[in-house]
């Protein structure tokens, strides 16, 4: 499916690029305020980017894929991450995922169909002593069962 | 290094020690029981290396800093938890330190395992079987087994492309081949860093990076989407030394497999003159690999010199000597005695018909001293005239004649090393990422350190910003008003008080200082004054020269953007002395630096090429001199100075000039004014080109010759830094004879007796009459691997640093420097400066990259124009556009860019149908004759197509290179 891609202009690009100019070590906290911003880092800030910070394209495609966590396209509008570390396996986390990613007709990474709920793997959220462990946004949510997460998607609208 | 499978010559060590030496006091340190002393700052593995202990390793080399993430390197350090890594883990004093123990070896050995469980096992048809660091430590370390196997139905690895049920894998990824000399095979990588680190530390480019993290980490070139090609690689090959497996291949070596000797000679392009290992099998060249202990590269190389050799057995080389009587006859291959024979009695014919002084020969920069030598010795000894002159004529003679009148040597003052010292580098007219790559390497590192650039260009060069590098000032002036800025800089520096008084006083004339102070701090000549004329800022300029005047060492380095004008000369004078008023010579890091156009330029001026120099720069009408000669030669040498090129051609048209030797140079197509040149050329009876190709001049050549390359023949060419290096013949010459056996061969059937046996005889001979040269010799060049002249007894290991002491010519001579503006100016029928350069995958006329697949980067010439400039004229990218002066007209394709000025257009002249010269004048420098290549007044328009002279010079070539075959 395709979401509504925003089209950031440049001059929004510029705007964010320049905020961030005066901070040492700048590109993190750009690429955070452009995904911030936009969903996503969009393809049209990188040449702005290196053209700024004065790096090449390899370089910043080295950093943009060493976090998972920077988009090149949107998520939908609430990103369930599921965590798949140790802990949360032996307390039956990789079959709670299995089942809600069979729900959904999903793969990870992958984004229902009304563009609501992005469903992601996570390596620990540091909630191993209420495993299995989930983050719905910017919330994390212990001891998840199926008909814990089941709620939370009717919540969000999925 | 991928060097383990060539044993090491005896006479220079080539093992990797893994990290980079440092500099510092001496620690002594205990090493499985050896006492070894080692400076501060080295590495363990370092120190273990020196000891001769060779600990495991794979992602360290010693062109690289450590970085510590293989692991296999790991030692037991007495007093020191667990096991650290030997090459980050710096040296202490009395540290006790065990390379081996059954700890280590089951840690080494889990490492390799878990390497190897992603590694594809094809070590008997891997390209790099018996070169490969992964297989060597595989058995360094004892690996028999690898346990780890994929879960059942999954794909564990990165290199199988299916599973065994035909699935496929989605972590394989297929060769990116889009490279034409190296490929990249991600199913080989072991994600050492290695390449990434070479991009970054040794080349400077940062086109390479790690994707991903952990499992998923993987090399890329360029962003997401790029493929070699598409990134910003510059195809310099130090990721393909770096690379420890057969990830990143030579396509050379995957082809015929692994060589099986090697030969250390020199590379025949730039004025760099990088050291490079011709590996062979049998006379097959395999590839050319950067020599470490090479000191003009250090180990590194470019895209020409690592890659671009195939024009050595291009189809286009002419293997058989040819003659005909008129230039309009097709060629006729004939014996190299008919030819030689044909071609001296012209030639001896023309001197009894028009004189002695009516023939002439060409030297060249791509030649070798020796070689070079024999042509001078050819004018001066056989045809008994001055008429020999070189392609230097037309690139760097203003060098010659700047710094010979301020300092008394016609050379450079540093060596390449003296960059690492340099606080503030002003580059001035040169493209070096572009011309000089590897020199550029080498300043971008210094500048990634914390030095200061200033770029004084009219055009926006990579250096002024590219990737980790940026020029505090780039004053982009208007092409022809070099004199006016460095004057304004030196009116600054002088009118500031910031000149070196100190220096000055001790080291320079300190009455000419005061005329000169007097001259410079003329207001006319302060940056604000002359900001109208030259397009430069007046207050950048003021910051650029504080920046120079105060920021510590300050170098120059300058290119033919400062020569070729028709103040060249001047030009060179106002950085001399901008270098004695800052007090920049003497010490490493400072000094003024001519970067060289062609490999043996400073060779060819050194070896008395010009017409008024004997070697070494000694006027012929010296009388001592002469005699000195004549002693040695046995024959009378002319006191008058003979004909300079331009002189030539002109005597030609003038019916004067009847025959020229020319070796090694495409007058036709470097040269400016192409149809004046073209005209001289078809005026003369008896053109002998000696060549590897039939290049541009030899279709009014009567007599082809044809030459040796680099690789087949022994010699010596000098580099920027006048550093002599060997050129060893690797192979014989597939046209027979050597280019210095052929000088010798027509010198002897126009009556001269000469009798050289080998190239070492003729550096004897260059060493007995020239006394900068006096302590060079063949035995010297083996036993050192390379020396600076001067070398002689005052000086037995050569000069890397000169005027350190004092000057050459006693006291540093400042000269006043009047700006005088040149009479090409533009007007209203040519409103826009062309001025011209080159780009870093073609070198000169191209005779020789045209010929590789180099032309993937740059298949023709294009003419750069400011947005502005071509809005005005209705132009589009690519549109193919009329380029026309005063002289004539071409046309090529558009390419619009802010990296020219407005008013300002650029081009290269690399493409024989483009023809930039046709276009450039005939006006040149006053004291040289250095033409003034580099400002022309144009006009551009849209067109269709070729110019008619276009079109009528390729009937003219194709008719010319008619080739009968020989009578069977």
């Amino acid at each position: 499916m395709t979401l509504a891609t925003p089209h950031p202009t440049e001059t929004e690009i510029s705007a964010i690029i320049e905020a961030h100019l005066p901070l040492e070590g700048p590109l993190l906290p750009m690429l955070h305020a452009l995904q911030e911003a936009f969903g996503h880092v969009p393809a049209a800030a990188h040449a702005a980017i290196c053209d700024t910070l004065n790096i090449t394209k390899a370089e910043l495609h080295g950093v943009i894929s060493f976090y998972h966590d920077f988009r090149d396209a949107p998520a939908g509008r609430h990103v369930v991450k599921i965590c798949r570390a140790e802990a949360c396996q032996a307390m039956g986390g990789a079959a709670l995922a299995e089942n809600l990613l069979a729900k959904l007709g999903l793969d990870w990474h992958g984004t229902t169909r009304n563009g609501v709920v992005t469903i992601e793997p996570v390596y620990c959220l540091g909630l191993c002593a209420c495993a299995p462990a989930a983050m719905v946004d910017d919330r994390v949510v212990g001891r998840v069962d199926a008909a814990k997460l089941d709620k939370l998607l009717a919540e969000a609208g999925a | 290094m991928k060097d383990f499978i060539i044993p090491p010559m005896d006479w220079k060590d080539e093992r990797d020690m893994g990290t980079p030496a440092k500099q510092g006091a001496p620690v002594t340190l205990s090493i499985d029981g050896f006492e070894v002393t080692v400076p501060e700052g080295t590495s363990v593995m370092r120190a273990a290396a020196e000891a001769g202990i060779q600990v495991p390793k794979l992602c360290a080399t010693d062109s690289l800093e450590a970085f510590g993430s293989c692991r296999l390197c790991v030692v037991e350090i007495e007093g020191r938890r667990g096991t650290p890594a030997s090459c980050t883990t710096p040296v202490a004093p009395g540290m006790v330190v065990r390379t081996q123990s059954d700890s280590v070896r089951k840690i080494r050995k889990g490492v390799m395992e878990l390497y190897i469980s992603d590694h594809p096992l094809d070590c008997l048809t891997c390209s790099a079987n018996g070169d490969c660091e992964l297989q060597d430590m595989a058995g360094a370390v004892g690996l028999r087994d690898v346990r780890y196997t994929a879960p059942t139905g999954g794909i564990a690895t990165h290199f199988a492309p299916r599973n065994t049920s035909g699935e496929t894998n989605p972590e394989w990824r297929p060769k990116d081949d889009s490279n034409p000399y190296f490929s990249y095979d991600p199913a080989k990588c072991i994600v050492c860093n290695r390449c990434v680190r070479a991009c970054e530390e040794v080349q400077g480019t940062f086109a390479l990076t790690i994707e991903g993290r952990g499992f998923d980490s993987r090399v890329s070139f360029g962003a997401k989407t790029d493929d070699a090609l598409a990134s910003d690689c510059v195809s310099c090959g130090a990721c393909v030394q770096a690379c420890p497996t057969a990830t990143l291949q030579e396509k050379s070596v995957i082809e015929m497999g692994t060589p099986d000797r090697s030969v250390v000679t020199t590379c025949a392009y730039c004025g760099v003159g990088c050291s490079f290992k011709a590996e062979m099998q049998g006379d097959q060249l395999v590839r050319m690999v950067p020599y470490k202990h090479g000191k003009a590269n250090r180990g590194h190389s470019c895209v020409k010199g690592r890659f671009a050799y195939g024009y050595a057995s291009h189809k286009d080389r002419i293997l058989n000597p040819m003659i005909r009587d008129r230039i309009s006859d097709p060629w006729r291959e004939v014996s190299w005695d008919e030819a030689l024979g044909f071609a001296a009695t012209k030639m001896r014919g023309i001197q009894a018909e028009y004189g002695q002084k009516s023939i002439g020969v060409i030297t060249s920069s791509r030649c070798t001293n020796e070689e070079t030598y024999l042509v001078q010795k050819l004018a001066r000894a056989v045809f008994g005239n001055n008429n020999t002159d070189t392609c230097a004529r037309v690139c760097h003679s203003p060098t010659g004649y700047g710094l010979g009148q301020t300092f008394g040597t016609s050379a450079g003052t540093q060596d390449f090393d003296s960059v690492e010292h340099t606080d503030v580098v002003i580059v001035i007219g040169a493209n070096p990422t572009d011309g000089h790559p590897v020199f550029a390497s080498r300043l971008k590192k210094r500048l990634r350190a914390g030095a200061k650039l200033i770029v004084i260009d009219p055009r926006r060069i990579d250096l002024v910003k590219s990737a980790h590098v940026k020029a505090s000032h780039h004053l982009p002036l208007r092409p022809g008003t070099n004199v006016a800025v460095v004057t304004a800089l030196a009116h600054v520096i002088v009118t500031e008080g910031l000149m070196d008084e100190a220096f000055i006083r001790e080291r320079c004339d300190w009455d000419e200082f005061q005329d000169y102070a007097a001259f410079v701090s003329d207001p006319r000549h302060a940056p604000e004054a002359t900001e109208m004329l030259t397009g430069v800022p007046a207050a950048d300029l003021r910051e650029a020269a504080k920046l120079f005047a105060t920021g510590g060492n300050g170098a120059i380095y300058y290119g033919l953007g400062v020569t070729e004008h028709s103040q060249g000369s001047t030009t060179v004078m106002s950085i001399a002395n901008l270098a004695m008023l800052t007090g920049n010579l003497g010490r490493p890091g400072v000094g003024v630096n001519p970067l060289r156009g062609q490999n043996n330029v400073q060779g060819a001026c050194d070896m008395g090429s010009f017409p008024h120099e004997l070697p070494g720069y000694r006027h012929v009408k010296n009388d001592d001199v002469r005699d000195l000669f004549k002693s040695v030669w046995g024959v009378e040498i002319d006191a008058e100075p003979g004909l300079r090129i331009p002189n030539m051609l002109d005597a030609a048209v003038d019916g004067t000039f009847k025959g020229l030797y020319c070796q090694g140079e495409d007058i036709l197509q470097s040269d400016p004014d192409t149809k004046h040149v073209a005209a001289g050329l078809a005026a003369m009876e008896c053109v002998i080109v000696h060549d590897l190709f039939l290049n541009e001049t030899a279709n009014y050549a009567h007599v082809f010759l044809p030459g040796s390359t680099f690789l087949e023949k022994d010699g010596t060419f000098t580099n920027a830094e006048r550093r002599i290096n060997r050129v060893r013949e690797v192979m014989k010459p597939r046209n027979g004879y050597a280019d210095w056996e052929i000088t010798q061969m027509l010198a002897n059937k126009m009556g001269a007796n000469w009798s050289y046996m080998h190239p070492s005889q003729i550096m004897d001979e260059i060493a007995l009459t020239t006394p900068s040269f006096a302590g060079v010799s063949y035995t010297v060049l083996e036993e050192k691997g390379s020396v600076q002249w001067p070398c002689n007894e005052a000086h037995p290991d050569g000069t890397p640093l000169m005027h350190v002491d004092g000057f050459v010519r006693g006291k540093g001579r400042f000269i006043v420097t009047e700006y005088v503006a040149t009479d090409e100016k533009t007007g209203p029928r040519f409103p826009l400066l062309l001025t011209t350069g080159r780009i870093l995958s073609q070198y000169n006329v191209g005779a020789q990259t045209r010929r590789t697949e180099n032309v993937v980067w740059h298949e023709q010439d294009l003419l750069e124009i400011h947005p502005h400039d071509a809005e005005n004229r209705g132009l589009n990218d690519g549109d193919y556009v009329r380029l026309a002066s005063r002289s004539g007209e071409t046309t090529l394709r558009a390419k619009i860019t802010d990296r020219v000025s407005p008013g300002v257009v650029y081009t290269t002249f690399h493409h024989p149908d483009t023809q930039a010269n046709v276009i450039t004048t005939d006006y040149s420098d006053w004291a040289t004759n250095c033409p003034e290549y580099k400002v022309t007044a144009v006009q551009v328009s849209p067109s269709n197509g070729p110019s008619v002279w276009q079109e009528d010079y390729a009937a003219q070539a194709a008719q010319a290179r008619r080739i009968l075959p020989a009578a069977e």
